[in-house]
């Protein structure tokens, strides 16, 4: 078969997916940029052109810096916890133990639920008034009286990276349990043998394996968490005074509560384009990694 | 990638049979509520069994979503084409909606009849520019309730007048030690805080706005807040105010947690309710209170309409059961939760009965509705005004600063 019938057959074969691609991926982010530069609403007519304005404007705003930074707090933080939570999970869910198959079932569960139920469900547990959190602190005397953990801006947005981190840290233990069934054991059994400390071994015989694997999850959740928007909008709305308000809220009040189609276009572009940077200079790093792991 | 082909063959076939008319004579009407305050979804669906029995051409499919979601789910799916033909909205909304063509103009369908035997101030709900965009559907203020049981205990005669005296009430009941903090509000960054600050400022006879510029940091609008601040200082308000709803304020009110609550009509009945109330029995009902010489009362308009949408391919289905769900028939059939909007219906036993300190309380209350700013931006406005008062409340900012910053972020 000559190489010219092989690159036209791997086109055909992929047409069909580029045709959807291209409308529904492709065609809404050409019409997103020319909306950009209007300063059209949500309903009614298409807006005037108004060139660079509404970026301009957006990168201006203190909304716009004030929320970068709550957005990049959250991601920092929360994803952060969730590879250390998720590797170190994956390393107990890899000792041989009876019930381990039920553990390993049930560790899938926050995962598994809708990120609005997860958000109601921590909504309940930090409830004021009659949450399980304030209950369980106050019978164990840590804190004397029951608090409004959403209510106050110190702990409002650290109460939304542990509701978070509960929900998303099993992807990540279930990718590194993956990889770490690939280690070898001849190799950790050699290590003990030499004398590896647990700590040792971790750092210099199963890290290399799981170096590859969790680029992959943290370019995911690096790149999900930035977007973040459902569990803050159920949780806390951005409140109180926007502490916990993240760049897809910020685009979301502005396109549709203000129904600024215009300038929420340009501000979801942005967002597009500070995630599209991550998700290359992550895409760099996995290839470089995975070169290394080789 | 035969999945993959599969899929798309599904979802095209999936997207193909939503978009392929009805084959039936019958319409099918699309009707958007709220799942919050007032009317409860199996009031609004028995309304519309009943409507559909006495119409069996026509079936309605309902959809509730929390009050926070039914601005937006309505512009949204304005913006994609539409998908409803009726749907409630709030008395803040029609500028807005009529400016942007979401609602249509239905002043020629509102009879004589209607003008007359529906209370003056349901109307300012539907009414922009001096067009109807709709029926008022849901008339309501938020009233003072208190516990009667606990007042007793304090040894207070009579719910306050003032919002002065209502400070001063909280205090007695919590140097009594029957309660930490005797007054519960919805202050949570949402519309709700807007509605309780809003009748505030009608008790200190503010204004949000003069010649349409921003003027709530002025006067009556600065002195509500101050308010606020200082009720949440003392200590006489349940901090966690800054993140209750109306279901939690309804929640912490229910279970005796709260000498005082600012609520909706709603309340009345389901504070009274003793299978989910600790306080059934005990709940009394007032008119918010008033500022000495400035006024008796207060109130805030929270009323909501009904409206036909623009994009409606059966307006004259949508408004016959927008004429059946705003009925004095139906309204008095259903008014334990949402008052109705017809002047007789408050002097009808059948309405009253059982409730009548609630109607001696609506009656005062909804002549004294204050509304929120009518203007298109109206979005902007509240959103602003909602990180005022958090920042207040907050410490972050004084009431004086976060109401100067409100006002040039309003967009107005």
């Amino acid at each position: 078969m000559s190489s010219t019938w092989m690159t036209t057959r791997a086109w055909l074969l992929m047409l069909p997916l580029l045709v959807v691609m291209v409308a529904v991926i492709g065609w809404p982010l050409v019409d997103t940029v020319g909306l950009s530069f209007t300063d059209a609403k949500l309903v009614g007519t298409g807006g005037n052109y108004v060139g660079f304005d509404n970026y301009t404007n957006m990168l201006s705003s203190s909304n716009f810096s004030r929320t970068l930074v709550t957005t990049t707090l959250f991601a920092v933080i929360s994803v952060a916890a969730e590879m250390v939570i998720g590797v170190l999970a994956a390393l107990l869910l890899n000792q041989q133990f009876h019930g381990r198959a039920i553990l390993r079932a049930l560790m899938i569960l926050p995962w598994a639920l809708p990120t609005v139920v997860n958000a109601t469900l921590w909504r309940l547990i930090y409830n004021p008034e009659y949450g399980a959190l304030n209950a369980a602190l106050t019978q164990l005397n840590l804190i004397d009286a029951y608090r409004s953990w959403l209510g106050e801006p110190g702990t409002a947005l650290v109460a939304l990276i542990v509701a978070d981190c509960w929900k998303n840290f099993p992807l990540v233990a279930l990718i590194a349990l993956a990889a770490l069934q690939a280690v070898p054991r001849d190799i950790t059994a050699a290590s003990l043998v030499d004398g590896a400390g647990p700590f040792n071994r971790f750092r210099f015989v199963i890290l290399p394996y799981l170096a590859g694997p969790l680029m992959v999850a943290l370019v995911l959740r690096t790149i999900e968490a930035f977007k973040v928007f459902d569990i803050i909008w159920v949780m806390t709305r951005g409140g109180p005074a926007n502490s916990t308000r993240t760049l897809s809220i910020l685009v979301y009040q502005e396109a549709f509560s203000f129904q600024r189609a215009g300038s929420g276009a340009s501000l979801a572009l942005i967002v597009t384009l500070l995630v599209t940077v991550l998700a290359v200079a992550y895409a760099a790093l996995v290839r470089k990694t995975a070169g290394s792991a080789a | 990638m035969l999945k993959t082909i599969t899929k798309t063959l599904v979802g095209a076939v999936f997207a193909g049979g939503l978009l392929v008319p009805h084959a039936f004579a019958e319409t099918t009407l699309n009707a958007l509520f709220m799942a919050q305050a007032a009317y409860s979804e199996a009031d609004v669906r028995a309304m519309t069994d009943a409507f559909t029995k006495a119409n069996p051409d026509v079936k309605v499919n309902l959809e509730f979503v929390p009050y926070e979601g039914l601005h937006d789910k309505t512009v949204l799916a304005q913006g994609s084409g539409g998908g409803y033909d009726v749907v409630l909205f709030d008395v803040i909304w029609p500028a807005e909606y009529a400016t942007n063509k979401v609602l249509v103009d239905v002043s020629s369908k509102i009879t004589d009849d209607m003008k007359k035997g529906v209370l003056p101030g349901a109307w300012t709900t539907v009414q922009y520019d001096g067009k109807y965009y709709g029926m008022p559907w849901i008339l309501d203020t938020k009233y003072l309730f208190y516990n009667k049981d606990i007042l007793e205990k304090a040894g207070i005669k009579t719910p306050p007048k003032t919002w002065e005296e209502l400070g001063a009430q909280a205090k007695i009941i919590q140097d009594k030690g029957l309660l930490k903090t005797p007054i519960a509000w919805s202050w949570s960054q949402a519309e709700a805080a807007i509605c309780d600050y809003t009748t505030l400022v009608s008790a200190y006879g503010g204004d949000f706005l003069k010649d349409g510029k921003p003027d709530f940091q002025n006067g009556g609008g600065l002195s509500a807040l101050k308010y606020m601040v200082d009720s949440y200082k003392s200590g006489l308000t349940n901090p966690n105010s800054k993140e209750f709803l109306e279901e939690d304020v309804r929640k912490v009110f229910e279970n005796g947690d709260a000498a005082f609550a600012l609520n909706w009509t709603y309340m009345y009945n389901m504070a009274n309710d003793p299978k989910d109330s600790k306080v059934a029995g005990k709940v009394g009902v007032v008119p918010a209170p008033g500022v000495t010489g400035i006024s008796e009362v207060s109130a805030v308009n929270g009323s909501m309409g009904l409206g036909v949408t623009a994009v409606s391919k059966h307006p004259d289905e949508a408004w016959k059961y927008i004429e059946y769900m705003t009925s004095q028939a139906t309204q008095n059939q259903y008014a334990k939760l949402s008052l109705p909007i017809w002047a007789s219906s408050y002097d009808d036993p059948a309405v009253t009965k059982g409730q009548e300190e609630l109607i001696a309380a609506a009656k005062q209350g909804l002549a004294a509705m204050y509304p929120r700013p009518t203007t298109p931006k109206y979005q902007e406005l509240s959103t602003a005004l909602q990180q005022a008062i958090q920042e207040s409340l907050l410490g972050q900012s004084s009431p004086e600063d976060a109401l100067t910053t409100a006002a040039k972020n309003s967009g107005l």
